[in-house]
């Protein structure tokens, strides 16, 4: 095809998609809403994975904290119980002050933050053991038995958590996939309705260019331009959305909550993900604006 | 063009009559039972001018389409310009049609351009430069004496111009045949006989030219070829014929 030809039927297209302005319109709403909804599963499918992997490469350890009011000496005994197992290498005691004075350090809390606390200890009662094990896989067995200690208020473990977040993942992938493939087959619907009302509102000059010779390409390239436009910009749309408010929600996330967990949680970098992101996007509102167009073509043009 | 084509003119120089449009034993059925073209065989030579004749339903319109290859017979074979049309691919079918201009009863321009757009169509399609579509397009207007309203829309227009666009719409990609479909059915006596002109001129310029049509006054004053058909059978093929529908 010649480049005033492609230009001929640019010009075309954008005449048509204005001529059928209303379903353009749906059909670019529709495949943004369907972007939009993919973008945020990316974001938080990406970023629980990030989070997991964290936890995984991470040294892992189950921090063990006590009932109220027990005594050293009594800590001690849970201590030497927990040193027997094979599987663990080490254990450190943090005192309610050390952990207190980590969580200042780690959450930057400001000195009017801190005044309103006084001498208090907020975390009078977090007094805990970090126990690191030589083994992952005897995790779930270590848990169990530091459990079955007396004096022993709650075990935290991150394999624990990993496990749940994974499951969360799992759960919103799956929701977010149906509802999105949804919204692609409702995309390629409406892009085909408005293919197929272009086609009949053009019949007698697509009959008159198939007398006078034109090739099927000059006649489908408009309607080729139409679709590729709409699903085009209803893929830049959602990523001119996107951008903005995830690295808004990243730096909040990141400043409100970046030390839940000691520090282990952190976020993907918004040109991290949005690398990866839009090429995704766009091949995907490409291919939505392709299949749209062609298949009905292929019906309505017998070309 | 043939072989042997090119051996007889060779012998007898440019006076030998070349086919552009041959039928050979065409039948086309729609249906089984019913043959809206039986076993026809006639052929037109370059330069001609020919009318075919005969009752609506007498097979006419479907050799239009078998020779805009709009459809297939269902036996025979059909040549265009020496070219064997059941040999040629869907692909090679625009190729085919931008040697033929055709003509339709009801004008068929696009409503929403003006007489340039209209005729310029023509020439997109076949990818020509603006540079030539701003040649050629006055260049064909004034040939059908429109060259003053190009701005204007079709509904601005009387119905002989608008058949006069038409005409220029199927000229100005230079078609070696001219294929008009009932071009004076829609049109008053006067208007009629200034397009029938028009296509006497066309064809003295070179450009076959064959015209489908009931009108007998015309067909009988202008005393051309007359190839009249009947229930898909060719009754008559006279050089310089006249027609009654009485016939």
């Amino acid at each position: 095809m010649k480049i005033r030809t492609l230009i001929y039927s640019i010009g075309q297209g954008l005449k048509s998609l204005h001529r059928n302005r209303l379903f353009s319109l749906a059909s670019v709403g529709t495949i943004t809403a369907s972007m939009l909804l993919f973008g945020l599963l990316f974001f938080v499918t990406g970023n629980i994975r990030y989070v997991i992997e964290n936890f995984e490469s991470s040294t892992v350890s189950v921090s063990v904290f006590f009932n109220e009011g027990l005594s050293d000496g009594e800590k001690e005994q849970i201590k030497s119980n927990i040193e027997l197992r094979a599987e663990v290498s080490e254990v450190v005691y943090t005192s309610a002050q050390e952990a207190w004075e980590k969580y200042k350090k780690d959450n930057k809390l400001d000195d009017g933050t801190l005044d309103s606390f006084g001498d208090v200890n907020p975390l009078a009662d977090s007094d805990n053991y970090t126990v690191y094990l030589n083994d992952v896989d005897m995790q779930d067995s270590l848990v169990n038995y530091i459990e079955g200690l007396s004096g022993v208020r709650q075990v935290n473990c991150d394999k624990k958590i990993a496990q749940g977040l994974s499951t969360v993942n799992k759960i919103i992938s799956l929701a977010s996939s149906v509802l999105i493939i949804i919204l692609i087959g409702v995309s390629i619907f409406l892009i085909s309705t408005m293919v197929s009302i272009g086609v009949s509102v053009r019949t007698e000059e697509i009959g008159i260019m198939k007398l006078i010779g034109a090739k099927d390409s000059f006649i489908k390239a408009p309607f080729v331009v139409e679709g590729l436009i709409v699903g085009i910009t209803g893929s830049i749309l959602p990523l001119a959305i996107l951008v903005p408010v995830y690295r808004k929600v990243i730096r909040y996330l990141n400043s409100n909550y970046a030390n839940i967990l000691g520090g282990k949680v952190s976020f993907l970098s918004t040109k991290y993900v949005f690398v990866r992101l839009s090429p995704i996007v766009l091949a995907m509102g490409i291919v939505i604006g392709l299949i749209g167009t062609l298949t009905t073509l292929k019906r309505k043009l017998n070309v | 063009m043939s072989r042997k084509t090119d051996y007889i003119k060779k012998v007898l120089g440019d006076n030998v009559p070349v086919p552009v449009i041959e039928l050979v034993n065409v039948s086309k059925s729609y249906q089984p039972g019913t043959e809206a073209l039986s076993d026809v065989s006639l052929r037109i030579d370059k330069g001609e001018f020919v009318f075919i004749v005969g009752h609506s339903g007498s097979g006419k319109s479907t050799l239009i389409k078998l020779l805009m290859k709009e459809t297939s017979p269902s036996s025979g074979k059909i040549f265009v310009n020496n070219k064997d049309l059941s040999k040629i691919r869907h692909h090679q079918i625009p190729a085919l049609r931008r040697k033929i201009g055709v003509v339709f009863q009801s004008f068929r321009l696009l409503k929403d351009r003006n007489i340039f757009e209209n005729v310029a169509f023509a020439q997109r399609i076949i990818e020509k430069s603006s540079k030539e579509i701003k040649k050629n397009v006055p260049a064909v207007l004034s040939i059908v004496g429109l060259e003053d309203k190009m701005d204007k829309f079709p509904n601005e227009l009387s119905g002989g111009e608008q058949q006069r666009v038409a005409v220029a719409r199927a000229l100005v990609n230079a078609p070696s045949i001219l294929l008009a479909d009932e071009p004076t059915g829609n049109l008053d006596p006067k208007n009629s006989w200034e397009i029938m002109k028009l296509l006497n001129d066309i064809n003295k310029r070179g450009t076959t030219v064959v015209v489908v049509t009931h009108n007998e006054e015309i067909v009988n004053v202008m005393q051309k070829r007359v190839i009249t058909i009947e229930h898909g059978v060719i009754v008559s093929d006279v050089k310089r014929g006249g027609y009654s529908s009485e016939d």
